[in-house]
């Protein structure tokens, strides 16, 4: 009987484009097309921005030939500001320009004379978009300084290292694959949408699109037990949603072979494994994903009215992992009791490479599954309710 | 055998049914006949195991409506208000899943299937999606998909609406049938010449109670008329009166 119920649902809602596409389709490759497309933005950003020699517009370049020369050979273009001071300082406050240089015109005396010579850079500190080029200016220019300092000092016999008595190494101890689980992270969030939008038709279908359609008075006088009818329901959702997933899971495999992630000093560890254990993970979380999407469509009265609603609740399971982006959380034995949090504290550590837990594992996927059987039983109470006849 | 015995129901304030007693035999057609809101789908829906009466019980083949409700759906075939057919799937399909929930299965399920496709002239539609079907065939399919286990009992409520002439006509001989293979059938209706030409024994209700009841030769000279359209309507004032 049981199964009975859950193949007519899968048939019927295979019939449909609209429940079909959305759970075969759209769901499950939304996600890791806009990653895929997202992270390559990032890098071509990112690499491009190393290349590409920066426009540095100077005022008075006539002043100081050799620092122009200088920078010329570090990867800047030099050109000269057609201009006054004020109006570089507009350009710069207007975003036209990220920083502009103005030598003072007594930069050639004074350099000539062993003192400090003024060299102006005109920046936006609020502005974050030309930090970058902001910086790399200033470094160019504490480059030159450092390498004329030690000139200075060798030229008057002293060495330059007494002029250093710290030196700082920056030590980065984030692997590659740490810093690509950043990015990564999220796809856990588009797992589990997924999945949700998998059996998302379906839940909505079997009931209130049944009672809507006037076809659940004549099912309610079959010999079959209301309870076994819902689970059936369940069940049927259940599938679609563990297909979305696998859907999902091997798209983002495939999806991620293609970007080149090494790029960014990042390497994605999204092999065949991954798949297999990812599935694992995330398959109890389905029947607690359904059994709430039904539990919540079968309160509703017309199709349109559970879409509103379990719209709504296909956000909740994402907030547990905003929070733990924001909160940056570590796994912990109580945090595994958390249906999707601990999924995606799972399964980011999963990609990230790290060794999994197989203890923390074990309480994610039976806490999950019985609270999965604890909202199944309420659900099947709820439809036990005569008021379900509407 | 259909008992009922003073069953009642409400609705929050609303009364929709207030012990209502009637019997429906083998063998006989029996309609409740009665204006829109009467009580009619009401009385049915207890009959057929959805709703639970407040008071009273229900017996279907001597088996409590209320204790034993598995087993008097085993033994009924409902077809209750409007078609409510799976569109995507075919006639076949959808008359094979209730099969399957009445527990045929395999060649029985196919050579069920083939037998009623016959008798309700399905043909024509049996492999066709019931999406774009007209009121008369979908009802064509409502009714095999309610007679796919062979009940001894038929429940209907309001069969005829929406049908044309023809579609009626079919309908009325297939009921005709059921009954003559010595099936119980209940079935309600608003239309008074429907039950007349039909029903062995009508069962008048009007605000939730029964009017009146009996053979329609019984009601004429109960209430001396020779026009059951008469006795109809001085039954339903009569109730409207006591109300």
């Amino acid at each position: 009987m049981l199964w009975t119920v859950v193949g007519k649902e899968l048939l019927d809602n295979a019939r449909d484009r609209r429940t079909l596409a959305s759970a075969l389709l759209f769901g499950p490759l939304f996600g890791p097309l806009l990653f895929a497309v997202l992270i390559s933005v990032v890098i071509q950003q990112t690499v491009s921005d190393v290349e590409r020699p920066v426009s540095l517009p100077v005022i008075g370049a006539e002043h100081a030939p050799n620092l122009i020369a200088f920078l010329g050979r570090n990867g800047f273009e030099v050109e000269r500001w057609e201009g006054d001071l004020a109006g570089a300082r507009e350009a710069v406050q207007a975003g036209r320009q990220d920083v502009v240089l103005v030598i003072d015109p007594a930069f050639g005396e004074r350099f000539q004379a062993g003192l400090p010579a003024r060299v102006q850079l005109i920046q936006d500190a609020s502005a974050q978009r030309a930090a970058r080029n902001v910086n790399r200016a200033r470094g160019a220019l504490n480059a030159y300084s450092g390498q004329l300092r030690a000139l200075r000092l060798q030229a008057r016999g002293v060495s330059p290292e007494v002029l250093r008595p710290l030196v700082i190494d920056d030590v980065d101890v984030s692997t590659a694959t740490g810093r690509a689980a950043l990015l990564l992270g999220m796809i856990t969030y588009f797992l589990l949408a997924a999945m949700l939008m998998g059996g998302l038709y379906l839940a909505i279908d079997a009931t209130a699109g049944e009672r809507e359609r006037g076809s659940l008075e004549p099912l309610l006088t079959l010999p079959v037990t209301r309870s076994t009818l819902l689970l059936g329901k369940i069940l049927a959702t259940c599938c679609y949603m563990l297909l979305s997933l696998v859907i999902t899971l091997v798209a983002f495999a495939i999806g991620l072979s293609f970007v080149s992630l090494e790029e960014l000093g990042m390497s994605a560890n999204f092999g065949p494994q991954v798949v297999l254990l990812g599935f694992l993970l995330m398959a109890p979380f389905v029947l607690l994903g359904a059994a709430l999407m039904t539990l919540v469509a079968s309160f509703t009265k017309t199709y349109k009215e559970a879409q509103t609603y379990v719209g709504v609740l296909i956000v909740v399971p994402t907030l547990p992992i905003l929070f733990a982006a924001f909160l940056s959380v570590k796994p912990s034995a109580l945090l595994m009791t958390v249906p999707s949090l601990s999924q995606h504290l799972l399964m980011t550590a999963l990609i990230r490479n790290e060794p999994l837990d197989p203890g923390f594992a074990a309480i994610s996927v039976v806490s999950t599954l019985a609270l999965g059987g604890l909202v199944t039983w309420l659900a099947t109470l709820f439809y036990r309710r005569e008021g379900l006849m509407g | 055998m259909i008992e009922v015995d003073g069953i009642s129901k409400r609705f929050g304030k609303v009364e929709a049914v207030r012990s209502v007693s009637f019997a429906a035999e083998d063998g006989r057609i029996t309609g409740l006949l009665g204006p829109n809101g009467a009580g009619k789908s009401t009385t049915l829906r207890v009959l057929y195991t959805v709703l639970k009466p407040d008071q009273g019980r229900a017996r279907i083949g001597g088996r409590d409506v209320v204790t034993e409700a598995l087993a008097v759906r085993r033994s009924m075939g409902a077809m209750p208000h409007g078609a409510g057919l799976y569109p995507q799937l075919t006639a076949r399909e959808n008359i094979a899943y209730y099969g399957r929930l009445h527990g045929l299965e395999g060649a029985a399920l196919t050579r069920r299937i083939d037998e009623i496709t016959r008798l309700l002239d399905l043909g024509e539609f049996i492999d066709r999606r019931t999406k774009g079907f007209s009121q008369g065939q979908r009802t064509r399919v409502a009714l095999a998909r309610a007679l796919v286990h062979d009940p001894q009992h038929v429940l209907l409520d309001e069969p005829t609406n929406g049908l044309d002439v023809m579609a009626t006509r079919a309908l009325r001989q297939l009921i005709l049938r059921l009954r003559d293979q010595g099936r119980c059938v209940l079935l309600s209706s608003h239309v008074m010449q429907e039950v007349a030409a039909l029903c062995d024994r009508i069962v008048i209700i009007a605000h939730g109670q029964v009017a009146a009841s009996g053979t329609p030769d019984e009601l004429r000279r109960r209430y001396a008329e020779a026009d059951l359209e008469e006795v109809f309507v001085r039954a339903i004032s009569d109730v409207g009166e006591r109300a």
